[in-house]
């Protein structure tokens, strides 16, 4: 049973990713487009707790960087959505009990992973981030994150929940 | 709540799968910077895009319908209950419509570059975008669905209708990822149709229809004009870029008081942030009576073929 729930979580992730760079990329503001992914990972904390979290966020983001058409080095987002598992994962009990706390949930954990992908690029030098872009990027990929989650972040909890119906822990 | 001792034990196993993760990621980030072309986890890669590759291919084939359904919901919401019979048949013969104009458009594009593909010679893999890279990724790439099965491998040229597109990074059985001109990592060797002088192209990994490409010219005394045309200077062997294909117009041009150098903005004919239709080169150009004679050398007289300025 734990192997289906694996392979659906899993699906989940890569539907995430797929409508992100897709669908998406029709939608997208000045070239950003929602971090679906980031959600995915975010509702996986939520429900789950911080551990699952984060390491769900560091399969989620290698995901996002092996899969075309991400180019550069592997593992940035990686650790990035890790990151941003582990801080969701911290504030579950709020985020379980209020819309608004879930929203700031996300806000915080969008502004810490985008931050921390863009930081590895400048340490990195790779190629076209530098500091002014980032400054451009982060606000609007942060307020996307957030405009999407009503859409996203209770639909994947849920699916979550049906997937481990065991009862959590508070 | 944090005094019971399971949310300790969570606390803990929380950190230590954070530790471990980060530990992981950094791991994966040096064995993939240090590879470098020969990075360890490009088998991993080229995995990861046989799987993604044909959900993105099947997601574009579902997104461009549920795209106009959204545009047509938001049309047909004002209309009374009582039309809702007139509406449903409205919003079917809209969808037709609206369907029958992207279809339209598509065989107008694929028009072009065959036309393209028999004016200069060039065999051409047509391909539709169905994947682009984030903004917030830094990096300007697309996923084609043309790959391997298809002839498409790495380093070869992508054009459009209008022009240059940019090179094959890698490619998949049926995906491949695309460097567009614009991004900020890429080099393309260019030539001024009107004088013949030589320069570098570099993107500047902006998005949408600002993006420029600067040309630094090899020759520190050379002057671009603004309205020159900048083709591609060509590869030997035609790999990454072949030669002659147009990319840009110059649309500025500053001079630096500092090093004496001249630098021009380049505007790329493609319109990069609404590619759709593109063609992989996979065949040299025809060889020709211009082929004996200069030995490959480039080739720029045949603008006229490159419609859709």
């Amino acid at each position: 049973m734990s192997v289906v729930r694996s392979l659906a979580v899993a699906l989940l992730v890569a539907v995430a990713i797929t409508v992100q760079v897709g669908l998406f990329a029709h939608l997208s503001i000045a070239g950003v487009v929602p971090d679906l992914a980031l959600l995915v990972v975010v509702a996986a904390a939520i429900v789950r707790g911080p551990a699952y979290g984060t390491v769900l966020g560091l399969f989620a983001g290698l995901a996002v960087d092996l899969a075309p058409p991400a180019d550069g080095v592997a593992g940035r987002w990686a650790l990035a959505l890790a990151l941003a598992g582990w801080l969701a994962g911290q504030a579950r009990g709020d985020a379980r009990q209020s819309a608004l706390a879930t929203l700031v949930t996300v806000a915080v954990s969008s502004l810490a992973a985008t931050s921390v992908y863009a930081l590895s690029g400048l340490v990195l030098s790779e190629p076209g981030v530098t500091v002014a872009r980032v400054v451009e990027v982060l606000p609007v990929a942060v307020l996307y994150d957030v405009a999407v989650t009503p859409l996203v972040v209770p639909l994947a909890m849920l699916l979550l929940r049906r997937l481990d119906p065991t009862p959590v822990r508070w | 709540m944090p005094s019971r001792p399971t949310d300790r034990d969570d606390g803990r196993r929380a950190r230590t799968a954070l530790a471990l993760c980060v530990l992981t990621a950094i791991t994966v980030m040096t064995l993939d910077g240090a590879g470098g072309d020969d990075s360890p986890v490009d088998p991993l890669r080229a995995a990861t895009a046989e799987v993604f590759g044909p959900m993105q291919t099947g997601a574009a084939a579902v997104g461009t319908p549920v795209v106009e359904l959204v545009d047509l919901v938001g049309e047909a919401r004002g209309l009374r209950e009582d039309n809702e019979r007139l509406a449903e048949q409205n919003a079917a013969m809209r969808s037709e419509l609206a369907t029958g104009e992207v279809d339209r458009t598509r065989l107008a594009e694929y028009d072009a570059l065959t036309g393209v593909a028999e004016g200069t010679g060039f065999d051409l893999v047509p391909a539709r975008v169905v994947a682009i890279g984030p903004a917030q990724a830094f990096a300007r790439t697309v996923t084609v669905d043309a790959g391997t099965a298809d002839g498409v491998h790495a380093d070869l040229t992508v054009v459009d209708a209008s022009g240059l597109v940019g090179r094959v990074l890698r490619a998949g059985r049926h995906t491949a990822t695309v460097l567009l001109a614009v991004d900020a990592g890429s080099v393309i060797g260019g030539r001024l149709d009107r004088s013949m002088e030589l320069g570098f192209l570099r993107g500047d990994g902006g998005i949408g229809a600002d993006a420029l490409l600067s040309l630094d010219l090899v020759d520190p005394e050379a002057v671009p004009a603004e309205g020159d045309t900048v083709v591609t200077w060509g590869s030997r062997g035609g790999s990454p870029y072949v030669a002659g294909v147009p990319v840009g117009e110059v649309t500025r041009v500053h001079a630096s008081a500092g090093d004496q150098s001249v630098t021009a903005g380049v505007r790329p004919f493609a319109d990069m942030s609404s590619l759709d239709l593109v063609g992989v080169v996979v065949g040299p150009r025809r060889t020709g009576p211009r082929a004996v004679l200069g030995g490959g050398a480039p080739y720029a007289g045949d603008d006229a073929r490159w419609g859709q300025r």
